[in-house]
């Protein structure tokens, strides 16, 4: 490498240096994805879509803090979070991907609000803008990534070995996400009367969206041992949210339900107000210009 | 394939270039299938952005020196784990004032523990040696470092944290 010229180090390469994102055709080259024997496939890519998507939408949301958030410490370990979560949308959507003959790409810029199946709890605007706090984005990271965590935990057994990988892999990435949530948990749960207040004004702004994380949807069911049923990680959940609130001195919200619309929610890809915003702000510029790379 | 296996091992991570990939334990194969030389390598965390830049450094060194042919595949299972950086790794990464990860063992079956306070991992400042560290932040300059203050010479530090 030269840096004789500083556009050489950058340009001077078979694949560009600093353009992440073109070295693997995509991210789950040269891993064994065999689909396992009696596996129906169209419901496989749906679930691969639901736990893609969940962190698609969240990692997004978890990027609008950087820069925002109250110190510079807390600006990268959001961005971080945001990271592994796109690590995983990554692997998973591709997945999804090869039953429906799409890329990466094409699934994240190129569906509509309609065809996304995130639960709401990763799509709600929790700040920085207007109406969000700190406080609710933490409330949101804390369930987010304890709900997640446990998904994990038991998808590591899934007959799919493509999601056992993921699960393994991210597993360890939301042990810390969850550490890192419930430690600043307690320390505003258990801070100033200010911090109290707005860490427990966070947990009501999302307590709503916490049922649909435990709803079993028809893909979950017809995936018999390939995908986990989220009823049964509620109580594991519970007990690690009642000790982070205990803890923090904190109060567990009323067991509201945010409203369905016929019955229906974000696995139906029936979504909130602040879906459009966001998928308008993730999505343009690929729309806008089709396959720009940088 | 002895020569592959060395060129292959010899490459710098990107992001910690103290440590060769086998120093830091994602090199896991070299071989050779149908005449191309077949490199695996494992991502230290789901979305490492080094881990391509770590494929075409591959490609480069192994091309360089006379292999036309090379395909870098990835294995995400097993998961990577800082326990896979190598005991000369841990003495480079030391040596270049970054506080290696301490041995944290085979991960167990079941739902993981909540951690409420920081783990209490004894972490030797690498400038002075002290272990009255504490950590300022868990998240620090790439995914896998965190950021460490030492309060006997009161230098900042990065630590190769535990996965």
């Amino acid at each position: 490498m030269s840096f004789d010229n500083a556009y050489e180090s950058l340009l001077g390469h078979e694949d560009a240096h600093w353009a992440f994102g073109t070295g693997f055709s995509e991210p789950l080259s040269g891993v064994n994805r065999e689909f396992p024997a009696g596996v129906d496939r169209d419901a496989l890519a749906a679930y691969c879509l639901m736990l893609g998507d969940d962190a698609l939408i969240f990692s997004q949301r978890l990027s609008e803090w950087c820069s925002r958030a109250p110190e510079l410490e807390e600006d990268i370990a959001l961005a971080n979070i945001a990271l592994d979560l796109l690590g995983q949308a990554r692997m998973l959507l591709t997945r999804a991907g090869e039953v429906l003959g799409k890329d990466e790409d094409a699934l994240a810029y190129l569906r509509d609000e309609r065809e996304f199946r995130n639960v709401h709890l990763a799509e709600i605007d929790c700040g920085p803008g207007p109406g969000g706090d700190f406080g609710t984005t933490i409330a949101r990271l804390l369930v987010f990534s304890s709900w997640r965590l446990a998904l994990f935990s038991r998808l590591r057994g899934s007959a799919d070995p493509v999601l056992a990988a993921v699960a393994e892999k991210g597993l360890k990435e939301l042990a810390y996400h969850r550490d890192h949530a419930a430690q600043w948990t307690v320390r505003l749960g258990d801070g100033t009367d200010e911090s109290h207040r707005r860490m427990q004004a966070g947990l009501e702004r999302v307590w709503p969206f916490v049922d649909e994380l435990f709803a079993t949807h028809p893909v979950e069911a017809a995936l018999t041992g390939v995908a986990v049923d989220p009823a049964s990680l509620r109580s594991e959940v519970d007990g690690v949210l009642t000790a982070v609130l205990s803890a923090a001195g904190l109060t567990r919200p009323a067991d509201t339900k945010a409203a369905r619309v016929a019955g229906m929610a974000g696995r139906d890809g029936v979504h909130t107000e602040a879906m459009g915003y966001l998928l308008a702000e993730m999505q343009h510029l690929h729309r806008s210009l089709p396959g720009a790379v940088w | 394939m002895t020569k592959a296996f060395e060129i292959a091992s010899a490459v710098r991570d990107p992001e910690l270039p103290v440590l060769t990939l086998a120093d830091l334990g994602v090199l896991r194969e070299v071989s050779e299938e149908d005449g191309r030389v077949v490199v695996t390598i494992t991502p230290t965390y789901s979305g490492c952005p080094a881990i391509d830049e770590m494929g075409a450094d591959l490609r480069r060194s192994l091309r360089s020196a006379g292999f036309a042919e090379v395909e870098v595949r990835l294995s995400l299972s097993p998961a990577w784990t800082t326990d896979w950086i190598s005991a000369e790794g841990r003495a480079k990464l030391a040596a270049a004032g970054i506080a290696p990860p301490s041995r944290i063992g085979p991960s167990a079956a079941g739902p993981v523990p909540l951690n409420l306070v920081p783990p209490s991992r004894q972490v030797a400042c690498p400038q002075c040696g002290s272990l009255n560290t504490s950590e300022i932040s868990r998240f620090g300059s790439t995914a896998c470092k965190a950021l460490r203050r030492c309060h006997a010479c009161a230098e900042p530090f990065e630590h190769v944290k535990e996965i």
